[in-house]
């Protein structure tokens, strides 16, 4: 056996804002293997699922993550829609859509906050969130909820917003967009961001693919896979691509982020330009879920799969979620083989690992 | 905040919890809010810290970490306890692998409701935790202070 070290990492560490545990075994400073232990976050709510109404559970399922909550309510509901047969309107569909893109973009903003506190940049950090407000704000004036939104449910959305509050949105993604560009550049050429990204952390398209990485993870590798092109929602009627860049580095799944934070805003506006009048709901009374459904959809950190199963009775057989971390795990820990104990916080960010979302 | 002559740190641990209280904890240390004009900052080592803010439930996992963290912070130390699920468990009281509020390992001080909780009845919540710190201080002194007079004495 050579002469290693193992340095533990969290689960209570400046640079994590949630609790995942790695053992890193250090060859001098070089990382020879990492061992990744879970499970301070677990709460089995997917068990949850056979206790509560399969209506209400949509509520349990927006509460799997903070940050994505809203489109683990989607992904829930419209898992159950498919199951039932349920065709939702279009408007509900295009408010879905919005508001999925409208959390992608706090999403993507906070994480580009915290991998600039954790690249020692601080004030970039406090730029971000200043912009992420900006979305919160947004958030709060359709939904009325800043973290948890509330307004999907089974047969379409809660509460339909009015035309007028519709061309505010509009306008202030344009004034949020100019901020964005801003920092935007500072992430894509200031020397500091690049000095400690580029070329750390490096995952081959080829390994992205046997891995199973998902999301920007996977896109920064140089593969072209976005759930969105299934075109659930209203994604199949926008003009849109999946972005990929080739590097595979961090700077690489940073620069993903930063471009999918424009595509975002370029969704938004697409789609509250085409946003079709109507009903936002249709009663689902009396139905009840019977089969097994499928369901896959693409969260700000990558594909999410949903699986129910239910037998015709008012709670669902079963209920299981396979997360994007969960998925990103694998990749990372052949990311940190090789890599510096420095660097091993940036890299560990790289992936937005959401342990809440991963453990349940 | 005629009370506030120290600057208190903040330490942060997302027990079992589902992110939510956690960017909103994190939102109140950014420029919309920004309790460090307060002096309030947050620190990732608890041996540094005087105020100890838990979100989240607690599971047999995070109960470890949970503990070790408040027994290593000095005394005074006063714990808040934020968002639904360090109340009560939350909407995640009934599944199999929460043992319910961060009261059931540690003595909580502060409660602070909401699904999310709000970064206004966060910062409300370290205010009245400062309260607590300065009075937790003030009969530690006076117990200092009776515990010389008597060695005095003899």
């Amino acid at each position: 056996m050579s002469n290693t070290t193992i340095v533990p990492f969290g689960p209570q560490h400046p640079v994590l804002p949630e609790p995942i545990h790695l053992d890193l075994e250090l060859d001098d400073e070089r990382v020879v293997r990492a061992l990744p232990s879970i499970g301070y976050v677990h709460r089995g709510l997917e068990l949850l699922a056979e206790r509560y109404d399969f209506v209400e559970m949509a509520n349990v399922a927006e509460r799997i993550c903070g940050i994505c909550s809203f489109i683990h309510g989607q992904g829930y509901c419209q898992g159950i829609e498919q199951l039932m047969g349920v065709e939702i309107p279009p408007r509900a569909a295009y408010l879905r859509t919005v508001w999925a893109e409208i959390s992608r973009i706090q999403s993507h903003v906070l994480w580009l906050g915290l991998a600039a506190d954790a690249l020692g940049y601080e004030s970039l950090f406090q730029h971000s969130w200043r912009i992420r407000e900006m979305m919160v704000d947004i958030i709060e004036e359709t939904t009325g909820g800043r973290v948890i939104f509330g307004v999907c449910k089974v047969g379409g959305i809660r509460k339909d917003v009015d035309d007028e509050t519709l061309r505010d949105v509009r306008r202030r993604i344009g004034e949020i967009r100019a901020a964005f560009d801003e920092i935007a550049t500072i992430f894509r050429d200031d020397p500091t961001v690049r000095q400690r990204t580029v070329g750390v952390g490096l995952l081959s398209a080829a390994d992205a693919h046997a891995l199973g990485a998902v999301g920007p993870v996977l896109r920064a590798s140089g593969v072209v896979h976005d759930t969105r092109r299934l075109g659930y929602a209203a994604y199949g009627e926008l003009d849109w691509e999946p972005i990929v860049e080739q590097d595979g580095d961090c700077y690489a799944r940073c620069l993903v982020r930063v471009r999918e934070v424009d595509q975002s805003f370029d969704l938004i506006t697409q789609c509250l330009d085409r946003m079709p009048a109507g009903e936002v709901e249709i009663s689902v009374k009396g139905k009840r879920p019977k089969g097994e459904a499928m369901f896959r959809l693409e969260q700000p950190r990558g594909e999410v799969c949903y699986y129910i199963s239910a037998d015709g009775k008012k709670n669902l057989d079963r209920f299981r979620v396979r997360t994007p971390t969960f998925a990103n795990i694998a990749p990372l820990i052949h990311m940190l083989k090789g890599c510096e104990l420095a660097d091993v916080p940036v890299i560990v960010l790289t992936i937005d690992p959401c342990v809440s979302c991963n453990e349940r | 905040m005629s009370f506030l002559k120290k600057s208190p740190w903040v330490l942060h641990y997302a027990a079992t919890s589902c992110n939510g209280c956690d960017i909103e904890l994190l939102a109140c240390l950014t420029p919309t809010y920004d309790v460090e004009r307060f002096g309030i900052v947050n620190t990732g080592n608890p041996k540094h810290a005087d105020i100890f803010l838990v979100t989240g439930s607690v599971n047999e996992e995070s109960r470890k970490v949970v503990e070790n963290l408040y027994a290593q912070m000095p005394d005074p130390k006063v714990v808040v306890a934020i968002g639904a699920c360090a109340l009560s468990g939350g909407i995640f009281r009934d599944a199999y692998n929460v043992y319910g509020g961060i009261d059931q390992v540690l003595p909580v001080d502060v409660y602070v409701p909401g699904c999310a909780a709000r970064p206004e009845s966060i910062i409300d919540g370290i205010v009245q935790a400062l309260d607590i710190l300065e009075q937790r201080a003030k009969a530690r002194k006076r117990q200092r202070k009776i515990v010389s007079q008597e060695l005095e004495a003899r």
